[in-house]
C-alpha cells in the first residue's frame, strides 16, 4: 500500500436553494489511496463536526454505483474524471498528492440546488409518471415464458435499462438537456413486445413532460454519453426520435379522449 | 400475551387459497375512502403501493431517499427465485418450500413460506409483463442460474442488477399511479413516529428533511416496508442510508420485535481493507455458480496464487460438502471460511480472506461468456481493489448482509401492534434464522404485490375503524416527543461526530455478536453497549439546526437507535442458547463444527416486548411446529 495522500480541496457551499453559493477551501489530510472520494468528504466532515463547524452537504446511499444518489462535478466532470464511473466509486489512488480538487454541485435548471452539493432531481421522477411505464395492473399476468423475446432485443433493453437515474447526462449537457435519460426508458420499453402498444404515446408524453420541466434541447454534443457511469449510448436517442416521430405523426388520433397520465 | 399467527385451517396447499375466498372484500367505490400510509418505497413498498393505488385506495407513500429509485433494493444483484421450473430440473412449489424451511433451519412458519413459494411464479410473470428485462436465452426464453442451498436452477436475473431492474419495475408501476392521481408520494421524508389512537396505528410523525418541518398524517392503517437493521454491525452490504429507525419507533409503541439474532453473514465479500470504510461490497452469490473457494493448505503461505499448485491448495467447500459444494447456504459458507481463516490459512495482507477462484471457469468457457454473465460484478471488484480478477483469483471475506429478523407478524403480515403491518425484510417472517440467497426479492415482491393487497383489505372491512384527525392528542403527544428527541441531540454539542460511535458499536457487534457467539462474549457486549450509548449522548457533535436540511441531525438520530436496538439483538443472542442458521452458539454445535439446534427449548420465535431504554425487554414465544417438514439436523454434505 502506497503513502497518505493530501489535498486542497474547493467545495461549494450553499445555503439552500435561494442563496448565493460560494467555494469553501479546506484541507484534506492524511487521505488512504484506497478511500473511495465520498470516504474522503466523510473524513474531511468529519474534521469539521470535530470543529463545531457545519460538515458539507453531499448525498449517497448505495456506495457502489447503482442507486444514482451520488452526484457531484469533481473538477468540472460530473462523477469525476474516470470513464463509466460514479464519484462513489471513484478512488483516491486516481489524484495526485497535492492537487487541488474542486466539487461542485449538478448544474441545470430543472436541477436547483437544496444545499451545498445536493440538488432535487425530482424532475426526473415527473418524466417517468408521465409515461416510463407498461399500463398494466398486478394481477392476471400471462406465463412469463408465453411471449418469447429475441436474445438481442432483451440484450438492448437491458444496456438502456442500466441507467441510474443520476442525472450525469443532464448535468454535462451545455443545454442541460434530459434526452439520454428519457431515451434510455424509452428504448428499454420500446425494445420489448409488452412496451409496443403504448410506445408513440409514452414517447410523446415524456418528451413532452421533459420540455415542460425546462431541460434544454438536444444539440448532438454527446457530452451526456461520456459522463454517464454506465455508459449508456446515445443511439438510444435516435430510438426515441423515431418514437416521438411516429407518434407526432399517429399519436393525436390515438390521444383523443384517452386523458391522464397512463 | 398471547402470540396468536393466526395460520388459516387446512391442508398447507390450500391455505393461502382458501382463506383467500374467506377474507371480506371492500367494494371497489369503498376502497377510495381508506388512507393508507406505505412508509418505504423498496420492493416491498413500492409494489404494495402500486397495487393498492391500482386497487383504488388513498395510498400516501413515504420515502426519506429522494426517489423510490434509491431504495436499497436497487443494489440486490444476482437474482430472484421462483418455482417455475422452466429448466424441468425437479423443481416445484413444494420444493422451493421445502429448501426454504430447511435452509432457514427450521425456525420459520410453515405456512407462511408455502404460500412465498406458491406466489413466487406469479412475481416472475407480473415482472415480465412490466416489462423487467431478465436474462434469456437465444430461443427468447428466460434464462435460470443457481443458488446456494438449492440444487436446482430457479433465480431468475437481469445481469448482475436484478435488484435495480425489479425496483424500476415496481418503481415504474408505482409513478403511473401517481400520474394518475391515485397515489401521493412523499420523498424526503423520514417517519420518526407511529401514532396509536385507541390501541390501532392511525398514523405516523415525520420530518420533512429539506424544511426540517414535522408533519403529522393520519390513515385507517399503516404499513411499514423499511428494510433491514444490517448497518447496527456498521460495516455492512447496506447502503449508508439503511437503519432501524422506523421498526425501531415502532417497536416502542408497542409493535413486539422478532428473532433480532437472526443476521446473516454473505461469505462472499470484499474484505475489508482499513478503518476508513463507509460500507463493504457484495460480490453476488451467483458468482459461487463458477468461482471456486479455496485456501492453501499450508498457514503462512505466502506465495501468490498462481505460483500455488492444486495438491497444496484446499477447496474447503467442494471437499466438505460434496453433493452441494461451493453452492451450501450462506451461513455453512460463512463460517467455513471464518474456520479457515482461524486455522491461519487465510490470504492477503490481512489473512482474513479466502479465493474465489475463475480461473477453470474462464478456461471451460472462455473470458467473455463470464464477463456477460458477471462483467459488472468484475468490474466493481478490479475498481475497489485494483487487481484484476480475471488474471488473479477474488479475495473475499464474510460481511454482515441481511437481517432475517424483524418486527413480529401474524400470518396477514400485520404486527402485534393492530393496524399496523410489515412488509419485506423489516418483518421477521419467511426466513427462518438464515435467508437463501435470491429469496429477499421474492419475499419483497410476494409481501407488497400479492399477499397485503388481500390481508389489508380484509383488515379494513373486518375492523372498526373510527374518524380520527391529526388534532388528536395522540398526534400532538408523538409530534412532542419526536420534537424532543431531536432537541435533546442538537443540545448536546460536543466534540464527537456521530459515526465515532457508530463504529464504535458495530466493532463490539462484530466481535461478540458476529459470525460465532458465546455466553461470555455475549455478555460482555450487554455491559459495553449501554456505555456506549451513554458516552454518544455525552458527547456526540450534532451542528446546525432543526429547522433545515441537516444530515448530521439525521445521522445521529438514526444512530442513536441503533444504540438502543443493539442491545436487543444481544439480549436475543444470549438467550437463545442453540445454534441455528446464522446465529451459530459455540456452546452448541455438532462434532463436526455445525450449527447443532435445541429443537426441545427453542423451538420458537422469540419475540419482544419494549419496557424502556437500559430496561430489560419483555420475552414472548411463538412455538413453531413442522407438520410438512421433518425436523432434522440439517445437512448438505
Ligand atoms: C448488496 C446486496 C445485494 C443483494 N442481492 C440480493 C439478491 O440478489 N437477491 C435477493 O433476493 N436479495 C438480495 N439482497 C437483499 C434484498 O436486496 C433486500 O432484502 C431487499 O431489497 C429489501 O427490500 P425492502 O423493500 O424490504 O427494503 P429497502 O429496499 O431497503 O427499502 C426501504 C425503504 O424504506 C424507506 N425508509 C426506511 N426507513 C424510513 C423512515 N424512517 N422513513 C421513511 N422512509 C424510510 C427507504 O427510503 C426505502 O424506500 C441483497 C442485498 C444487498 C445489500
Ligand atoms: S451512492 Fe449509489 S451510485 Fe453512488
Amino acid at each position: 500500500m502506497s503513502g497518505k495522500l493530501n489535498f486542497k480541496l474547493r467545495l461549494w457551499r450553499q445555503k439552500d436553494k435561494v442563496s448565493e453559493g460560494k467555494f469553501q477551501e479546506v484541507e484534506a489530510k492524511n487521505i488512504s489511496p484506497d478511500m473511495s472520494f465520498l470516504e474522503m468528504l466523510d473524513e474531511v466532515n468529519n474534521d469539521l463536526m470535530r470543529k463545531g463547524e457545519e460538515p458539507v452537504a453531499f448525498e449517497s446511499d448505495c456506495r457502489e454505483g447503482i442507486c444514482g444518489t451520488c452526484s457531484l462535478v469533481v473538477n468540472g466532470l460530473p462523477h469525476g474524471p474516470e470513464k463509466g464511473t460514479t464519484v462513489c466509486q471513484l478512488f483516491m489512488r486516481k489524484f495526485r498528492d497535492g492537487q487541488t480538487i474542486s466539487v461542485e454541485p449538478w448544474r441545470a435548471a430543472a436541477f436547483p440546488v437544496i444545499k451545498d452539493l445536493v440538488t432535487d432531481r425530482d424532475a426526473f421522477d415527473q418524466i417517468i409518471a408521465a409515461g416510463g411505464f407498461v399500463s398494466v395492473n398486478t394481477g392476471g399476468a400471462q406465463d412469463a415464458n408465453a411471449l418469447p423475446v429475441r436474445k438481442c432485443d432483451a440484450d438492448t433493453a437491458m444496456d438502456a435499462a442500466a441507467c441510474i437515474g443520476c442525472g450525469a447526462c443532464v448535468a454535462a449537457c451545455p443545454n442541460a438537456s434530459a434526452m439520454l435519460f428519457t431515451a434510455a426508458k424509452i428504448s428499454h420499453l420500446g425494445h420489448l413486445p409488452q412496451g409496443q402498444p403504448e410506445r408513440e404515446r409514452r414517447a410523446l408524453r415524456m418528451v413532452a413532460k421533459m420540455d415542460e420541466l425546462g431541460f434544454g434541447n438536444c444539440s448532438n454534443h454527446y457530452e451526456c454519453e461520456a459522463a454517464c457511469p454506465k455508459e449508456i449510448s446515445v443511439e438510444h436517442i435516435a430510438r426515441m426520435n423515431r418514437d416521438y416521430g411516429l407518434s407526432a405523426l399517429l399519436g393525436t388520433e390515438r390521444e383523443r379522449g384517452n386523458t391522464g397520465a397512463g | 400475551m398471547i402470540l396468536d399467527s393466526k395460520i388459516p385451517p387446512g391442508p398447507i396447499e390450500r391455505k393461502w387459497t382458501d382463506y383467500r375466498f374467506d377474507m371480506k372484500l371492500i367494494n371497489p367505490a369503498n376502497k377510495r375512502k381508506h388512507k393508507v400510509i406505505v412508509v418505504g418505497t423498496g420492493l416491498a413498498g413500492a409494489s404494495a403501493s402500486a397495487t393498492l393505488a391500482e386497487l383504488g385506495y388513498n395510498v400516501h407513500a413515504f420515502t426519506f431517499h429522494d426517489s423510490p429509485r434509491r431504495a436499497h433494493s436497487i443494489a440486490a444483484q444476482g437474482g430472484i427465485n421462483a418455482a417455475k421450473n422452466y429448466p424441468n430440473d425437479g423443481d416445484s412449489v413444494h420444493r422451493l418450500f421445502y429448501d426454504t424451511v430447511k435452509g432457514g433451519d427450521f425456525r420459520a412458519r410453515e405456512a407462511n413460506v408455502h404460500r412465498l413459494a406458491e406466489i413466487s411464479t406469479q412475481i416472475i410473470d407480473q415482472c415480465v409483463a412490466q416489462g423487467v428485462p431478465f436474462a434469456r436465452e437465444y430461443g427468447g426464453l428466460l434464462d435460470n442460474r443457481s443458488f446456494g442451498g438449492a440444487q436446482v436452477s430457479r433465480t431468475f436475473y437481469a445481469r448482475g442488477q436484478t435488484g435495480q431492474q425489479l425496483l424500476l419495475g415496481a418503481y415504474q408501476a408505482l409513478m403511473r399511479q401517481v400520474g394518475l392521481g391515485q397515489l401521493k408520494l412523499h420523498a424526503r421524508q423520514e417517519m420518526l413516529d407511529v401514532v396509536v389512537v385507541d390501541g390501532q396505528a392511525r398514523g405516523i410523525i415525520t420530518r420533512n428533511l429539506v424544511t426540517g418541518a414535522l408533519e403529522r398524517h393520519e390513515a385507517d392503517a399503516v404499513i411499514l416496508a423499511t428494510g433491514g437493521y444490517g448497518r447496527v454491525f456498521y460495516l455492512s452490504t447496506n447502503a449508508a442510508g439503511s437503519n432501524v429507525t422506523a421498526t425501531w419507533r415502532a417497536h416502542k409503541r408497542g409493535a413486539l420485535f422478532a428473532n433480532p439474532c437472526y443476521t446473516q453473514i454473505h461469505p462472499t465479500c470484499i474484505p475489508v481493507s482499513g478503518d476508513h470504510q463507509s460500507k463493504l461490497t457484495l460480490m453476488s452469490e451467483s458468482l459461487r455458480n463458477d468461482g471456486r473457494v479455496w485456501v492453501p493448505k499450508k498457514a503462512g503461505d505466502v506465495r501468490s496464487p498462481d505460483q500455488i499448485p492444486e495438491s497444496d491448495r484446499w477447496y474447503f467447500l467442494e471437499e466438505k460438502y460434496p453433493s452441494f459444494g461451493n453452492l451450501v447456504p450462506r451461513d455453512v459458507a460463512s463460517r467455513n471460511a471464518k474456520q479457515a481463516c482461524d486455522q491461519g490459512l487465510g490470504v492477503g495482507e490481512t489473512r482474513l480472506a479466502v479465493y474465489l477462484d475463475f480461473s477453470d471457469a474462464i478456461k471451460r468457457l472462455g473470458e467473455s461468456k463470464i464477463s456477460e454473465k458477471y462483467g459488472n460484478l468484475f468490474h466493481m471488484y478490479a475498481k475497489i481493489t485494483d487487481e484484476n480478477p480475471y488474471r488473479v483469483p477474488m479475495r473475499i471475506y464474510p460481511a454482515v448482509h441481511y437481517t432475517m429478523g424483524g418486527l413480529w407478524v401474524d400470518y396477514n403480515l400485520m404486527s402485534s401492534l393492530p393496524g399496523l403491518h410489515v412488509l419485506g425484510e423489516a418483518n421477521f417472517s419467511d426466513h427462518g434464522a438464515n435467508r437463501l440467497g435470491a429469496s429477499a426479492l421474492m419475499q419483497g415482491l410476494a409481501d407488497g404485490y400479492f399477499v397485503i393487497p388481500y390481508t389489508l383489505g380484509n383488515y379494513l372491512a373486518s375492523n372498526k375503524i373510527s374518524k380520527v384527525t391529526t388534532d388528536h392528542a395522540a398526534f400532538a403527544d408523538a409530534e412532542r416527543s419526536v420534537k424532543d428527541r431531536l432537541d435533546k441531540l442538537l443540545a448536546v454539542r460536543g466534540g464527537k461526530p456521530a459515526v465515532e460511535f457508530h463504529k464504535q458499536l458495530g466493532k463490539v457487534m462484530w466481535d461478540y455478536c458476529g459470525m460465532a457467539r458465546n455466553e461470555a462474549g455475549l455478555k460482555h457486549a450487554l455491559q459495553e453497549i449501554p456505555k456506549i450509548r451513554e458516552s454518544f449522548w455525552r458527547e456526540v457533535s450534532v451542528t446546525g439546526h432543526g429547522q433545515d436540511f441537516n444530515q448530521a441531525l439525521e445521522e445521529a438520530g438514526r444512530i442513536a437507535d441503533f444504540l438502543e436496538f443493539g442491545e436487543l439483538l444481544v439480549l436475543d443472542a444470549f438467550t437463545r442458547r442453540e445454534s441455528c442458521g446464522g446465529h451459530f452458539r459455540e456452546e452448541s454445535q455438532t462434532p463436526d463444527n455445525e450449527a447443532l439446534r435445541d429443537d426441545e427449548n427453542y423451538c420458537h420465535v422469540a419475540a419482544w416486548e419494549y419496557k424502556g431504554v437500559g430496561e430489560t425487554s419483555a420475552l414472548h414465544k411463538e412455538p413453531l411446529t413442522f407438520e410438512n417438514v421433518h425436523l432434522t439436523q440439517r445437512s448438505y454434505k
